[in-house]
């Protein structure tokens, strides 16, 4: 079954069915670098916060979800399967992605760099 | 060449976050041989034509990543003089027993600079590769299962202080540095290669903030043939692919980069060059690194320097 999911930093909204995973289905949007990490809860790329919504989840690394992480439902959105409309923010490495936010030179540098 | 220390990677203990699911995705899409599983719920991997009991295990944890990497090593006299080595050099060593790890004997373990957990052991029970030492035949069916690489080839491994590490694999344990890629500023390096033996490489670091990561551990394939197969069955399995199939500059090998079901990325890997120890390094500056990584598109995918387990 074919839910809405509304980005509120944006505004948009895209359809995501209840097998697929956020990230699958915002990547649909054409966003150049949504889909970037490994699809599979362990790199930490993808950080959302769900702001509204019932969902499922799948497991996903403590490495970049906490107890309070959990509890404030900042969540991996490859991992987070929708099971209603819900709407989420974007946080993190997302963020340029999505809303093209400029952020600090240290952040875009390459990690390399150190 | 004489290889008479560190001979190659031999295990890699690798996490994930759903067993059940991980031994699928191991055993019949990568195409690994499971070959045992232990008390403390690990379940033991080797590729079709190796010949020691495992050379790849997973445990099931809340978090991604690598535990480990062990490096067979040719006999227990030299376990011993590369142990005196690292500790003379000032690194902690510890011994683990002989049976904690199935069909393996005693390893040496000893953390880097970079935040990684080595081993080295000199024994492991050798299973075979189904194929008869007398009169072999050139492959058996375990290769047609999967995706069926020959063998764990290497590791790329991300972390803080590579020169530290580097000094460590070149002075202590007998590697040599292949290839490089500098930092921008050209003062250091931002990648390097390592060899002990005539591998192009055995392990791989890049420079990076966070310690211990996981980059990629990757499986040799018999050809670069054998790699586009690889990218089918990946895209067969809805398995999500990174980068690739191309070729990389650095090592001049052709390549994959996939994901697990856990989110550590692997590598279907095909040739490269054969370097000897007396050859020469060679150099990428950091304006190149495209071309290193992926030398027809020449391009710095973000995903490489910003996507690690
Ligand atoms: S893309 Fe890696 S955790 Fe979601
Ligand atoms: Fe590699």
């Amino acid at each position: 079954m074919q839910h809405t999911v509304t980005i509120e930093d944006t505004g948009e909204r895209y359809a995501c069915a209840g097998e697929e995973s956020l990230l699958a289905a915002m990547a649909r949007l054409g966003r150049r670098g949504i889909p970037a990490g490994c699809r599979g809860g362990g790199c930490g790329v993808c950080k959302v916060e769900i702001v509204s919504g019932e969902f499922g989840t799948r497991a996903m690394s403590r490495d970049h979800v906490d107890d309070a992480d959990r509890a404030a439902g900042r969540l991996l959105a490859c991992r987070v399967y929708p099971a209603s409309d819900l709407s989420l923010k974007v946080v993190g490495k997302l963020q340029k992605s999505v809303c093209g936010v400029v952020r600090p030179v240290s952040s875009v540098t390459p990690p390399v760099t150190r | 060449m004489a290889m008479t220390g560190v001979l190659r990677p031999g295990h890699a203990q690798v996490r994930v976050l759903d067993l059940e699911e991980s031994v699928r995705f191991y055993r019949d899409v990568l195409g690994l041989v499971e070959t045992g599983r232990d008390a403390q719920g690990r379940v033991y991997f080797k590729c079709w034509d190796e010949r020691d009991h495992h050379s790849y295990v997973i445990r099931e944890s809340d978090r991604a990543g690598i535990d480990f990497l062990g490096f067979r090593v040719l006999d227990k006299a030299n376990l011993d003089r590369l142990e005196a080595g690292l500790k003379a050099y000032g690194i902690a060593t510890e011994r683990i027993p002989a049976g904690e790890m199935l069909e393996t004997g005693e390893r040496v373990r000893f953390t880097l600079p970079s935040g990684h957990v080595m081993e080295l052991y000199a024994e492991k029970t050798k299973v075979g590769n189904g194929i008869p030492l007398v009169n072999p035949a050139p492959w058996s069916l375990q290769r047609e299962h999967g995706i069926g690489p020959v063998r764990l080839d290497h590791a790329l491994l991300y972390g803080p202080n590579v020169a530290e590490v580097q000094k460590i694999f070149t002075e202590v344990l007998g590697f040599y540095l292949v290839e490089r890629v500098l930092t921008p500023d050209g003062n250091a390096n931002a990648a390097i290669w390592l060899s002990c033996g005539q591998k192009v490489h055995d392990i791989a670091f890049a420079e990076y903030p966070e310690p211990g990561k996981l980059h990629h551990c990757s499986f040799l394939m018999e050809s670069w043939e054998q790699v586009l197969r690889a990218g089918d069955i990946m895209s067969m399995n809805t398995v999500p692919v990174d980068i690739g199939p191309t070729r990389h500059g650095v090592t001049r090998g052709c390549t994959i980069y996939a994901w697990d079901p856990s989110g550590n990325r692997f590598e279907t890997f095909f040739g490269g060059h054969l370097p000897y120890p007396d050859y020469e390094t060679m150099t990428w500056t950091f304006d190149n690194f495209g071309q290193g990584l992926d030398y027809p598109q020449r391009k710095l995918h973000e995903t490489f320097l910003t996507v690690v387990s």
